[in-house]
């Protein structure tokens, strides 16, 4: 028997609870030439801003043991651009939109949310606040508990009741369950959590740094583990908070292992550079993961990995067929 | 090799496809592997995306090649040449028969052909010259006449010396070494090949340094050209945006466009070749540029003025586009100045 996918996003229900990470998958267009994207929970959205943005130079990546460095700054139309064409094509197509928001103030980030709240088939927003705070001395929000609740509180203020609102941490902070508390104290129905870590290459034939813009973000597999244990922290803290998990997730049972660990929902990132067509294959796999257990419902393992071993085990036998 | 498909199925598929051999060639590796729909839906400039080191692998990006050859062989084969120089190529190149690769394509914009017989000039350096065969059928079905000029490092690296010479109306060699036709690059003799070929348009694959020069000369000769550019790319279908460019639109903005989609084959003077790993200041969306916008837009065959050297200072110390136009304030980069 299927076992039974469905998943909350705030008070929006998901088919299954397989998502695309944010600038992994563009706005859905070109995954689609791959994929049905309205099957998949949802396509979480580049990032988008107000104004139409060039981005860093090139060389914007470099593949790095089991992932990759990124530093592409945002390249993208801007709100206007992605109003006109991008939205009414994803709800064309039947697929769910969380939209991914970034700004460099406060206000550009309360201004995105309310255009987006003004326009009709937005399912959610996720607040990218890993970036630098221009009225701050470009301290990146997610790394300084008021900044990142100074965004979520006026993007909550002005984003519609019945859209949820997501904080997407970084985990490049001492305290992940400090930002956590701190965001959900402002107002967000959920957190995604994790952005990429700040990573760095040099390329020892020529002895300089690989990326243009120097450092970048850290994805793919190698950053699993750290995905997992931020989840587990904020889980352990605010049990009844939900979360989207992404960092690294290739495989059907890397998407179990972060719900384990407490998401609800997860989204693939660096796999769809690898597979475009990763998220369908994914979910298809999760689906066997817990068939293969036993498992009839997906709410059955999300955080299953805290409770203590007896009960756990106890769940498990419960829900296997004799 | 398949023409006036509908638009609905023309688009690029992801397939699992079999190894029918890999072989040495000179320098380099040619695989063929076993893709039907991708055979059928290939036109010459296209590139297919890879995985590679197998299941579990550490390799996290594709890896793109351009397609050599498609034949209708087992359903429809795809061929492509590549140098094994990294840890992803030297496992692909030890692939054996009856393996199975995933790859994606056919990707990319193709080259576009004449609808006139004319004479066309084939520039290929090093593997680059490898998707300038299929094109050369497909011109030569459009009844154009093809030269070929090719040129590497030293003989073993001119992939299809062979076959130019014996297609093309005429084949012109270059070795940096001399090991194989005339000492020098391929822009030594362009001049002259453009000359006596009576060359209308020019196509161009291989290195970005080459493309950069074999445009410059066309410009010269005021002789259309189209370059299959070379950028790394992490996925090669669109959605990664590590493989930008600066390309000047026919608005006359430059924008920087992924050369996996929007490319990899351009019209070489919308390439802004000087500003290649920079943003340059007045791209759309780089830092300012709006205010600067108002101001007109340059001319799409406007060549900068900005010295390669300021260029790739900025690229190199990661300088963002905003800081690299600000140390180059640039009376030569206004907007409106033309050629």
């Amino acid at each position: 028997m299927a076992p039974d996918l469905r998943t909350r996003l705030g008070n929006v229900e998901l088919p299954n609870p397989i998502l695309t990470a944010s600038g992994c998958a563009s706005s859905g267009r070109e995954l689609a030439q791959f994929i049905d994207v309205s099957r998949i929970g949802a396509i979480v959205t580049k990032s988008v801003m107000l104004a139409p943005r060039a981005g860093r130079p090139t060389p914007r990546m470099a593949e790095t043991s089991s992932g990759m460095l990124n530093s592409i700054g945002l390249q993208g139309p801007g709100i206007d651009a992605f109003l006109q064409r991008d939205l009414p094509w994803l709800l064309s197509r039947g697929a769910r939109a969380v939209v991914s928001i970034a700004g460099h103030t406060v206000e550009e980030y309360a201004e995105l949310a309310a255009r987006l709240s003004d326009a009709a088939g937005v399912t959610a927003l996720e607040v990218n606040i890993s970036c630098p705070n221009v009225e701050h001395r470009g301290q990146v929000f997610a790394c300084d508990a008021t900044d990142a609740a100074a965004v979520i509180a006026a993007v909550r203020a002005r984003t519609r009741y019945d859209i949820p609102v997501f904080a997407k941490l970084s985990p490049d902070v001492t305290d992940i369950v400090a930002i956590a508390r701190s965001c959900v104290s402002a107002g967000a129905d959920g957190l995604s959590m994790i952005n990429t870590l700040l990573g760095m290459a040099i390329d020892t034939e020529t002895m300089r740094p690989v990326l243009a813009g120097l450092t970048g973000g850290l994805s793919g597999p190698a950053i699993r583990p750290v995905a997992v244990r931020c989840i587990w922290q904020v889980r352990e803290a605010l049990p009844d908070v939900p979360i989207i998990g992404m960092g690294g997730v290739m495989t059907g049972r890397d998407a179990l292992e972060l719900m384990l660990a407490g998401a609800s929902m997860v989204s693939i990132g660096t796999a769809i550079f690898h597979d475009p067509s990763a998220c369908a294959r994914i979910l298809r796999e999760l689906d066997d993961e817990l068939a293969r257990r036993g498992i009839e419902r997906l709410g059955e393992v999300v955080g299953l990995a805290h409770e203590t071993k007896t009960s756990g085990r106890a769940k498990g036998n419960v829900s296997r067929p004799a | 090799m398949t023409a006036g498909e509908p638009e609905s199925e023309s688009g690029p598929l992801q397939v699992r496809g079999t190894v029918l051999n890999v072989r040495k060639v000179d320098a380099y590796h040619a695989i063929t592997i076993v893709a039907p729909g991708i055979a059928a839906r290939f036109k010459p400039g296209q590139f297919v995306a890879l995985a590679v080191g197998g299941p579990e692998t550490s390799m996290v990006l594709r890896r793109t090649f351009s397609i050599y050859d498609v034949r209708p062989d087992h359903g429809g084969t795809v061929e492509f040449v590549f140098a094994a120089g990294g840890p992803g190529t030297r496992w692909l190149s030890e692939r054996r028969a009856r393996d199975v690769l995933d790859l994606t394509g056919p990707l990319g914009r193709p080259f576009p052909v004449p609808r006139d017989p004319v004479s066309c000039l084939l520039v290929g350096g090093g593997y680059g010259s490898a998707p300038l065969f299929a094109l050369a059928d497909r011109l030569r079905e459009r009844r154009c006449s093809v030269d070929f000029l090719l040129g590497a490092a030293s003989g073993d690296r001119v992939f299809g010396a062979l076959t130019a010479r014996r297609t093309g109306r005429s084949a012109t060699i270059t070795t940096v070494d001399g090991s194989l036709g005339v000492r020098g690059i391929v822009t030594d003799m362009l001049g002259q090949v453009i000359h006596e070929a009576r060359t209308d348009v020019i196509y161009a694959c291989g290195p970005m340094p080459m493309l950069r020069q074999v445009t410059a000369l066309a410009r010269r000769y005021d002789i259309p050209v189209q370059v299959a550019v070379e950028e790394s790319m992490a996925c090669g279908v669109g959605v990664c945006m590590t493989c930008v460019l600066p390309v000047v639109g026919s608005d006359g903005i430059t924008r920087m466009v992924r050369s996996c989609v929007d490319g990899p084959v351009f019209r070489g003077e919308q390439v802004r070749w000087d500003d290649i790993g920079t943003i340059p200041f007045d791209a759309f969306g780089a830092p300012g540029w709006e205010s600067r916008a108002r101001r007109g837009p340059r001319q799409p065959a406007g060549h900068s003025g900005a010295s390669q050297a300021a260029s790739r200072a900025a690229g190199q110390t990661g300088q963002t586009g905003q800081t690299a136009a600000a140390r180059h304030p640039g009376p030569v980069r206004r907007p409106g100045h033309g050629s």
